[in-house]
């Protein structure tokens, strides 16, 4: 009976994680495959896979821009947001006061506004101060956008640190900053390093702000994808090595950031 | 003295914790504020930036003409639809999968890693790998079975655009509820269970009786977040159908965006922003009680 079950347990899973896998995984194999075999019908399974695809989308100049500022963007808002949050998360766990718990519910009800409801205000403000199309900016609308999340995270992680070890310090002479400094980075040091994680892979992945407010110049990976998307830009197996690489180095991180994707976007709900 | 020294002391920790607290609170304030009170001012505006006379207060009328617009009740009732399906989809299947995967077996953390991936695919590549390596009907992979049993090339995202958008978005969310509800059903306790199964309660019963039950604050948490993603959802759509054929898939967000920034008329736009945030709100709300009346009922029988 018991054996039974886990044989079920190991089919069934295994073919519904197969199942959901395949494309990815079929693109992966197109990237591999030359123009003309990407195209051809009946599908080619067996063929001599070629780099040629991925070395083609290298050399293209554009390409290292939008991977760049892709880097850039992520790693910006994200450090941004980390520093904006580690502070505020350390009052609101070991200095609470009568209005923290509603300032908490506060920050994250500002994920119920809709991005397209700011959309017009902001693609005008960014416009006439000519910020548009500007890593500058979208870093700063990344980070805003993310900054509940973060802050929550951040404060979840606090609230797990032991309050006599902060005291001690306290007792030591120990302003607030040094204990942040000195106690708090090194204690949350794992859970602060997979909220960083959690943002920048949520950063890398935004698509509407960045196809709205960027281009040419500012665009990120998810912009110069989109450009695949006319009918010129057509070809399957460049598509897919463009698509693999701007989406491997997430995958990795997503794959160690899991737990921290529980908890972050459930606002510390499910644990 | 003391007493001083520590009025002083308390006195500059408060203001150390307001210095810590209030960069990031006034930072949102300001970033949902400003653009909300743009958003309703220009939204009683007469404001297109193609015409010469460039505001007028209105009062309602971009909001009477939205309503009177064809494509406007289209976009509030695809953003409905996208929203109740795809949870609908993601939640079942999440449940089951999550089931499915409570206890191990053979390999379960690879499948599971491979479950979770299109969760990791930004927007952008998996529009395009659905339409262009899956649904594409004559290079797309799907063309062949439907070739082999007889039929012409389908045009998916023209005969039917609402499904293939659903489809897309289904299989980038199914990750995320089953990543949620699996981390649910594990913290279930697992002696309450043995004792249940000691006492004759078949898997199923077990699943519907004591794990359900359990899973009640989990898919609350799911159908919030989703709801705050798929409502926005924006990059899927412009990809693979502009929101056409026709309006067939325009959703709320689209329709905002193309009045906003390929029509320039700010004050439709602002208006249907407007609207946003009233669907966006309210559909959340009636979600969760659905969710808390279906609860109720389960546990009443």
């Amino acid at each position: 009976m018991k054996s039974a079950s886990k044989w079920i347990r190991f089919v069934v899973g295994w073919a519904a994680a197969l199942w959901i896998f395949f494309p990815i995984f079929w693109m992966l194999l197109t990237s591999l495959k030359s123009e003309s075999q990407a195209y051809a019908a009946p599908p080619v399974v067996f063929f001599r896979p070629t780099l040629e695809n991925f070395r083609a989308i290298l050399e293209q100049s554009s390409y290292a821009r939008y991977a760049l500022n892709s880097v850039y963007v992520s790693c910006g808002a994200t450090v941004f947001a980390m520093i904006l949050s580690i502070p505020a998360a350390y009052a609101m766990a070991f200095r609470p006061g009568r209005r923290t718990k509603s300032l908490l519910v506060w920050i994250m009800s500002t994920k119920m506004m809709p991005p397209v409801s700011a959309l017009v205000p902001i693609y005008l403000i960014l416009g006439h101060f000519a910020l548009l199309d500007s890593v500058a900016s979208l870093i700063a609308v990344f980070a805003m956008s993310n900054l509940p999340i973060v802050l929550w995270l951040v404060y979840s992680y606090f609230c797990e640190v032991p309050h006599e070890i902060l005291e001690a310090g306290r007792m030591d002479g120990m302003t607030p900053w040094q204990e942040i400094r000195y106690l708090l980075l090194q204690m949350s040091l794992p859970g602060l390093a997979s909220t960083a994680l959690l943002s920048i892979v949520l950063c890398w992945n935004e698509a509407f702000w960045s196809i709205n407010l960027t281009s040419a110049k500012a665009g990120p990976l998810t912009v110069f994808i989109a450009t695949f998307s006319n009918p010129e830009g057509f070809f399957l197996a460049k598509l897919s090595a463009a698509s693999v690489l701007a989406i491997a180095p997430i995958l990795v991180f997503g794959w160690i950031a899991q737990k921290q994707l529980v908890r972050g976007l459930t606002f510390g709900a499910v644990k | 003295m003391l007493a001083t020294v520590q009025t002083v002391r308390r006195g500059r920790l408060r203001w150390t914790t307001l210095c810590m607290t209030s960069p990031s609170l006034l930072l949102l304030f300001l970033w949902m504020a400003v653009p909300l009170l743009m958003t309703l001012y220009f939204s009683v505006e007469h404001y297109n930036l193609m015409s010469a006379n460039r505001t007028r207060l209105v009062g309602f009328e971009n909001y009477l003409y939205l309503l009177r617009e064809p494509g406007f009740p289209d976009a509030v009732r695809n953003s409905l639809i996208i929203l109740v399906s795809v949870v609908a989809v993601t939640i079942t299947g999440g449940t089951l999968l999550a089931w499915l995967f409570e206890e191990d077996f053979l390999g379960c953390r690879i499948a599971r890693f491979l479950i979770i991936a299109p969760f990791f695919v930004m927007p952008t590549v998996s529009a395009l790998l659905w339409k262009n390596l899956m649904l594409h009907p004559i290079y797309g992979l799907m063309a062949f079975p439907v070739r082999a049993i007889g039929f012409g090339p389908i045009d998916w995202f023209g005969r039917t655009p609402m499904l293939a958008i659903v489809l897309i978005l289904s299989w980038e969310w199914l990750p995320f509820a089953f990543l949620i509800l699996l981390t649910s059903v594990q913290s279930f306790n697992r002696e309450l269970k043995e004792a249940a199964i000691i006492d004759g309660a078949g898997p199923w019963a077990v699943f519907r009786y004591l794990i359900l039950p359990h899973l009640k604050r989990a898919i609350s948490a799911v159908i919030m977040i989703e709801a705050i993603f798929l409502l926005s959802t924006f990059a899927e759509i412009l990809i693979t159908t502009s929101g056409g054929p026709g309006t067939a898939t325009t959703n709320l967000t689209f329709l905002v965006y193309s009045l906003g920034l390929l029509q320039f008329d700010i004050g439709m736009a602002s208006a249907g922003g407007m609207i946003a945030v009233v669907l966006a709100n309210v559909a959340t709300f009636f979600l969760m009680q659905t969710v808390a009346r279906e609860f109720r009922s389960t546990q009443a029988v």
